[in-house]
């Protein structure tokens, strides 16, 4: 009888998607992994909501209420969370907007900014309030483990995939951890 | 001459030197960010803490004495240094994939060194001001680590153009000059001041991005053997300035 296989769900909060670009970078070595996973809710499954996987990825921080909803539900699914990438470990990028007021920013985005056209601040219900500050993932729930980088390389992302397949911590050598 | 162990290793000394200072000169590197070999400690950073006879001391400022057993490599003063060097990231903000010193910074490096992977503790996004006006030099205090080398460099230059004022959280580096921007001060872009930033608060402009990834300080060297290999010899030489 066949091994059960591993489930992996993916998600990218707060993020640009570079990190699960990086992570397709893993090339080839994606069949090897299909051999031995599959993957609930991601970006690449299409699936909608988590069942109840091994692994659980997560990229970006958290901007808005539905980053929260999401990330709530990987950690009640996943029984280990990773953290991928400088959004997801520090705010990253989008935690710029943290030395602003939020609606100075509505404001300069949809108001008074250079190029704006019909200007109105986005109100439709279905949108996701945005939190007045960008969080880290690990500000919001208990992580497991992080891999720094913007993005993490694709050697990085599969060491420590393999590593936690394989029942083990990601010991990642020096020359694989980069914050930049 | 007189000896101390330093992680089971017998290391000799002058009367008078530091435990780093007596490590270094052995080119036996003790993480540090606020200490440099020209500059009188400052023991601030608290990076260079070693157990020294079962007490936690900084090894820049603790004297060297005959018979001391130094531990500095363990694995719980590897955690401590861990969580000094991660509460310096959520303490300022330090976004390394937009930063220009990225590589070669010694925060990041130090990072890299105690194998940091995450930054463990809430973030303060403090909202620090920015100081652009200089035509060749920048000082982004959002990554001030409160090291004060450029404090003590700009005193060696004569010129006394940093300071830090404030205490506590509400520290910061500020300037001398009429209008407090760097632009109205006497900094030159050839002093010492300019260039001993640790991290990316003082740079000097139209020089960022010039090295590729890959070929950076830090890219493939340490900053234990990045260290010994460049602060080891101005210790050394300081020494022997001294005995001539």
């Amino acid at each position: 009888m066949s091994k059960k296989k591993i489930r992996i769900a993916t998600t990218s909060l707060a993020g640009c998607f570079g990190c699960h670009m990086s992570f397709m970078d893993i090339d080839e070595r994606l069949l090897d992994l299909a051999e031995i996973a599959d993957f609930d809710r991601s970006p690449l499954s299409d699936i909608k909501h988590c069942e109840q996987c091994d692994i659980g990825i997560v990229e970006g921080g958290v901007c808005n209420a539905e980053n929260v909803e999401v990330l709530r539900e990987f950690r009640n699914h996943c029984k280990i969370l990773v953290a991928i990438g400088a959004c997801a470990i520090n705010g990253g990028i989008p935690a710029l907007r943290n030395r602003c007021d939020l609606g100075d920013c509505l404001e300069e985005a949809f108001l008074t900014g250079i190029g704006v056209t019909d200007p109105k601040v986005p109100g439709d219900p279905e949108l996701p309030l945005l939190l007045d500050k960008v969080h880290p993932v690990h500000e919001v729930v208990k992580i497991d483990y992080s891999l720094p980088g913007c993005p993490p390389s694709a050697d990085t992302i599969w060491a420590a995939l393999t590593a936690l397949i394989e029942g083990n911590a990601p010991q990642l050598p020096y020359e694989l951890i980069h914050y930049d | 001459m007189p000896t101390i162990s330093f992680d089971g290793q017998e290391i000799t000394f002058e009367p008078g030197q530091t435990i780093i200072e007596a490590a270094m000169a052995s080119d036996l590197y003790i993480p540090h960010l606020c200490w440099h070999p020209d500059f009188p400690p400052h023991g601030s950073c608290k990076l260079c803490s070693v157990k020294v006879n079962g007490r936690i001391c900084s090894a820049c400022t603790f004297p060297a004495a005959e018979g001391q057993e130094v531990v500095s490599s363990s694995e719980e003063v590897r955690q401590l240094r861990l969580r000094l060097t991660q509460m310096l990231f959520v303490e300022g903000n330090h976004f390394c994939p937009s930063c220009e010193k990225s590589g070669q910074c010694e925060l990041q490096a130090m990072g890299y060194y105690l194998g940091m992977t995450d930054n463990h503790y809430p973030h303060f996004f403090p909202v620090r001001d920015i100081d652009a006006s200089h035509p060749h030099v920048l000082l982004d205090r959002d990554r001030c680590i409160f090291c004060e080398l450029c404090v003590r460099a700009s005193r060696a230059d004569g010129k006394n153009v940093f300071e830090l004022a404030g205490r506590g959280i509400h520290t910061r580096l500020v300037v001398d000059s009429p209008s407090g921007k760097l632009g109205d001060s006497n900094l030159d872009v050839n002093d010492r001041a300019a260039h001993i930033c640790p991290v990316g608060a003082i740079v000097v402009k139209e020089t960022a991005f010039r090295i590729p990834i890959g070929q950076r300080k830090y890219d493939r060297r340490t900053i234990a053997e990045v260290s010994v290999a460049e602060e080891a010899p101005l210790l050394r030489k300081r020494y022997e300035q001294k005995e001539d």
